[in-house]
């Protein structure tokens, strides 16, 4: 079973709940889709790490061979080519690596070369397999190396457990694509609800079962609460604003592995979500 | 010489857009046979890449210099490679800034934002 962990916003609990869905689980896969900022490692702490790169193709021209035709140029639809001074020139961020320029380039001129936009390091963590996505800083989009790093879910038995990137944008898509049910983390403000109504139309439009975990509660905020009614989004557990939690987080200690009673609100949310996928 | 500008509408006093790469028309300008042309951006309405491809547009129709308020930094590498040298726009009509162009009043542009790729 995999299960996505998403939210509207950043800083709403998406690590929190994801290391600790991951943790709940007798033997799991966590990860991290974050690549931006992937943080569950700083939680898990994973040994014996191997990493490996992860590139794009990027479109490379020879200018002997070059007749400025501009096929590639006018069959670019991100607009990552133009034609100047006799020269094709690329914009290495605004490319997708489709290949078509030099599928479409009548001359031959166009060969594609790796362009590595990050690395995905895999280690351990007890019984967790802790899969980070890493992306160079400076780099555009995220999207293929979450695509590889998902990969490693292929032929993963146990539980896999998606901590996604914030939002709703493509980064988010590719993560929760192959997922089988998607785990909605919302705080409860006026903010929280605005960005927990943009995921949720997401995976509405995805068709994957759905639930919500408010995070940071104090006392009930009836907006959200009737906002989940009112959408038939089903609310999985709330967990309270406590200054030990917030310890722990600081601390990077996984709160189900430092006290019981989160031990258990985490294995109870997981065989929740387990009888719905089910 | 030919000067570009990103402008609203296709008329004579017509505004200064405040995009370049988003503007749906240009002014084209001859200096010499003061001729003016109005065109249709092609970039206008492009999903992502918009001031890339303006920019690859307005180096084809030979311009030498752009009068622009405001110019991206995809874009700006485009201009630059092609040779186009831009201009810092004034308030008032695309005539009014060719006019203070020709006076020598506008400043050169050295601001290049980083682009909104999708934001407002």
């Amino acid at each position: 079973m995999k299960i996505a962990v998403l939210s509207g916003k950043g800083g709403t609990g998406k690590t929190f709940v994801s290391v600790n869905l991951a943790a709940a689980a007798t033997s799991s896969m966590y990860i991290d889709c974050d690549v931006e900022e992937p943080n569950g490692r700083l939680f898990f702490r994973p040994e014996g790490i191997r990493a490996e790169t992860v590139s794009v193709m990027l479109p490379v021209f020879d200018a002997a061979l070059c007749d400025g035709c501009r096929k590639c140029v006018d069959f670019c639809k991100f607009n990552a080519l133009v034609y100047i001074k006799e020269k094709p020139m690329v914009f290495p961020g605004i490319c997708h690596s489709c290949g078509g320029c030099a599928l479409v380039c009548p001359q031959g001129a166009v060969s594609e070369k790796p362009r590595p936009i990050g690395v995905i390091e895999a280690g351990t963590s007890g019984d967790t397999a802790v899969v980070t996505g890493v992306l160079e800083p400076g780099e555009v989009s995220g999207v293929p190396l979450i695509r590889a790093a998902l990969t490693k879910s292929e032929d993963a038995e146990s539980l896999v457990v998606i901590d996604c990137p914030p939002g709703s944008g493509c980064a988010v898509l590719e993560s929760v694509s192959e997922a089988d049910y998607c785990v909605l983390v919302a705080e409860p403000t006026a903010f929280g609800l605005h960005n927990l109504a943009m995921v949720l139309e997401l995976v509405r439009l995805l068709g994957k079962p759905c639930g919500v975990v408010i995070n940071k509660t104090e006392g009930q905020y009836l907006e959200l609460e009737n906002y989940c009614a009112s959408q038939g989004a089903d609310i999985l557990c709330r967990i309270p604003y406590s200054s030990e939690l917030a310890t722990w987080g600081a601390k990077a200690r996984i709160a189900g592995r430092e006290s019981k009673e989160m031990a258990l609100v985490f294995r109870g949310l997981l065989k929740k979500i387990e009888k719905e996928v089910r | 010489m030919k000067i570009m500008v990103p402008i609203n509408e296709t008329k004579s006093g017509a505004e200064v857009c405040p995009s370049f790469g988003r503007a749906p028309f240009y002014m084209l300008f001859d200096v010499s046979t003061r001729e003016v042309l109005y065109l249709d951006n092609p970039a206008a309405s492009a999903s992502g890449g918009a001031g890339i491809k303006a920019a690859q547009f307005v180096a084809d129709q030979k311009a030498d210099v752009l009068l622009t308020p405001r110019c991206g930094e995809n874009a700006g590498e485009v201009l630059k490679a092609a040779g186009i040298v831009l201009y810092h726009t004034i308030a008032g009509s695309a005539e009014e800034n060719i006019a203070a162009f020709e006076a020598g009043s506008l400043a050169p542009l050295t601001q290049f934002h980083e682009g909104f790729h999708g934001k407002q």
